[in-house]
């Protein structure tokens, strides 16, 4: 049975390996198609495969990168990190491994920067730093980018990728996050500044049910899976297969709890344009 | 009564206590040293038994099928309840009930969990796991009491969110994303009590008060223990290990300021003694609430949101940015991979 692999019936996660211990290789095999194709091509189109129109994950730098005018990102929060508040098992090897393997200090990477000319403030995730879930460090982080924008007047953009919701290693600091990072959107909205989610694959959990779907307009990036409970939960849950394409993307449009899915290329238009709308 | 795993060595003494009883009724042979003796050895092992409880054995208690549910919760406390149903979008979900009940001479809004008390009651009420409905309905009654400046009393007592096809086709996280978002400017207070399991999204759904209340074998936390277990030992069976580590019972919760009180129970649960855990929480209740209501709308929305605002833990270095990835990394390493990375940014 074991040499048949079956083909995933919803999107997989891979966590991006670490890159810089093999000697970089002009060539590499899509994750998805498993194609060779060309590694610049690759990057160049946003680490989207150019034969099958896979997308691989961004980490928090690429995606700023993608999205601000060359040279505006100025980072904010830097020296926020997480500490062990309950003495978890693994938590502490499991943040160093995660530092080493992104260079990232924690899965959020926030500053203000500018869009085709329009100030913002961004708070960008990676999924390879503990699932890109929320802990303390995280929570605090979305919150202060929240409260910039307050202050500011600034739009405020956050790409989510948090398949690991909130940091089971926090404890319940975790599980408050979410509360305190909803609140700051609370008072966003009563000062009218606009807030725009975008939904990158995968965002779950404690991430989706907080600040990721209280934005005043939400995007997500195609096939991107995003929900509440994990695909396998559920199953086990309901003791049956979840049809194709549940909890993607595509699916959220079609039962209305997202304004659109935007390509990776079109996004930053996509976001100029709608800054330029909200921009008071 | 029901006893549970741990409660055996008291369920062998009171079959001990009840023959030794019998015996005695039976050929009114005078054997009352030895039960007094018997009860004595009982209540000591109760004592040396509930007055250690493992974390584990609080979240047993905690899931005890016999302990107080919302409803009874509101029977105990409260009289002229009117419970209101159905969330006004899709349907109505029996895992929330809410409506006006009158506590100690003033209107006040109940929300809380319902968990069944058996099989039949258990498959309407879902367990007590809300769907997208149940976290509307709870917030159109929140939002109700606001506009008629009612305070707000929420029981939660779930182990979660439901995890079904039916929740995520309805927006399950942004239903619960709205909750956190609208009840965090209430203008009215809002006290919470935690009365059983407090199961992570699914709780704090209802859980964004200006205080929050745990009863003392209750527990709250970001995902039961058993998936916990699930992904530390890669066993849900390991739950009992995992949650030691979790920090869920009453004094973790104090001291991360996850709470502001914890409620007493009577000696073996709530379950024991429904009037007694009752007359406890009432006090707690009352003493708050009235606290609570000589803030001002403006008051209580601010306070709330620095109640939250001023959770989590975390560590903030001024002024060395950037220097960890240095360390890390062999500086030609660094330059090599910037040069191969179109993306990579300019040190910022
Ligand atoms: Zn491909």
């Amino acid at each position: 049975m074991s040499w048949f692999k079956r083909p995933p019936r919803y999107t997989t996660i891979n966590v991006p390996e670490k890159k810089s211990d093999i000697p970089d290789g002009l060539w590499m095999r899509c994750d998805n198609c498993n194609e060779m194709i060309y590694k610049k091509d690759w990057e160049s189109n946003l680490k989207i495969c150019p034969k099958c129109d896979h997308y691989s994950i961004l980490s928090a730098r690429e995606r700023i990168k993608s999205l601000l005018d060359p040279g505006s990102f100025e980072e904010k929060d830097s020296s926020i990190t997480s500490i062990d508040p309950l003495q978890f098992s693994g938590y502490a090897e499991s943040l160093a491994r995660s530092r080493k393997r992104t260079g990232e200090k924690e899965a959020v990477t926030c500053g203000q920067g500018t869009i085709e000319g329009y100030p913002i403030q961004l708070a960008s995730f990676d999924f390879a730093f503990i699932g890109g879930s929320m802990g303390s460090a995280v929570g605090e982080k979305i919150t202060r980018a929240l409260e910039r924008g307050n202050d500011t007047g600034q739009p405020v953009v956050i790409v989510s990728a948090g398949g690991g919701g909130a940091r089971m290693q926090e404890g319940m600091l975790s599980l408050m996050q979410m509360a305190k990072t909803s609140a700051a959107v609370a008072k966003l909205r009563e000062k009218g500044t606009p807030y725009i989610s975008v939904l990158t694959h995968p965002t779950m959990g404690g991430v989706a049910a907080s600040f990721a779907f209280l934005g005043d307009v939400i995007i997500a990036e195609p096939k991107a899976l995003i929900g509440f409970a994990g695909p396998r939960v559920i199953e086990q849950t309901i003791g049956q297969t979840l049809p194709d394409g549940f909890q993607t993307s595509e699916f959220l449009l079609e039962h209305g709890m997202i304004d659109m899915i935007s390509e990776r290329r079109d996004l930053k238009i996509q976001l100029s344009k709608l800054v330029a709308h909200l921009y008071n | 009564m029901r006893y549970l795993e741990f409660e055996r060595p008291i369920e062998d003494l009171d079959r001990m206590i009840k023959e030794q009883e019998d015996y005695a009724k039976k050929t009114g042979v005078d054997i009352s040293n030895e039960i007094d003796s018997l009860h004595r050895r009982r209540n000591q092992l109760v004592r040396d038994t509930f007055y250690n409880l493992t974390p584990y054995q609080r979240i047993q208690l905690a899931r005890h099928p016999e302990r107080p549910y919302c409803l009874d919760y509101i029977r105990l406390l409260t009289t002229d309840f009117i419970e209101f149903h159905g969330d006004r979008k899709f349907g109505e979900d029996p895992a929330i009930v809410g409506g006006l009940a009158n506590l100690d001479g003033t209107s006040v809004m109940i929300v809380g969990h319902q968990k069944g008390r058996d099989t039949e009651e258990n498959l309407k009420r879902n367990f007590g796991m809300p769907n997208p409905e149940g976290f509307r309905k709870a917030l159109r009654l929140m939002e109700t009491a606001e506009r008629f400046r009612k305070p707000i009393v929420t029981f939660i007592d779930s182990a979660g969110a439901y995890p079904g096809m039916g929740g995520e086709e309805r927006g399950q996280a942004e239903a619960i994303a709205y909750n956190l978002m609208r009840m965090s400017r209430l203008r009215v207070p809002i006290l919470v009590v935690v009365t059983g399991e407090g199961g992570s999204g699914g709780a704090l759904a209802i859980g964004v008060g200006d205080r929050v209340l745990l009863m003392q074998n209750a527990y709250y936390a970001v995902c039961t223990p058993e998936a916990c277990a699930a992904i530390l030992f890669k066993d849900r069976g390991k739950a009992a290990s995992a949650v030691s580590s979790m920090k869920i019972t009453g004094e973790d919760l104090l001291r991360l300021g996850v709470i502001e009180e914890v409620v007493p129970e009577p000696i073996g649960g709530a379950h024991m003694n429904w009037q007694e855990t009752a007359d406890n929480l009432r006090e707690s209740i009352l003493r708050n609430l009235h606290d609570l209501q000589t803030q001002s709308p403006e008051e209580l929305v601010e306070n709330r949101y620095k109640r939250f605002r001023s959770m989590g833990e975390f560590e903030e270095v001024k002024d060395r940015p950037l220097q960890f990835r240095v360390k890390e990394e062999p500086p030609q390493q660094t330059e090599h991979k910037k040069a191969k990375n179109p993306f990579s940014m300019a040190s910022a």
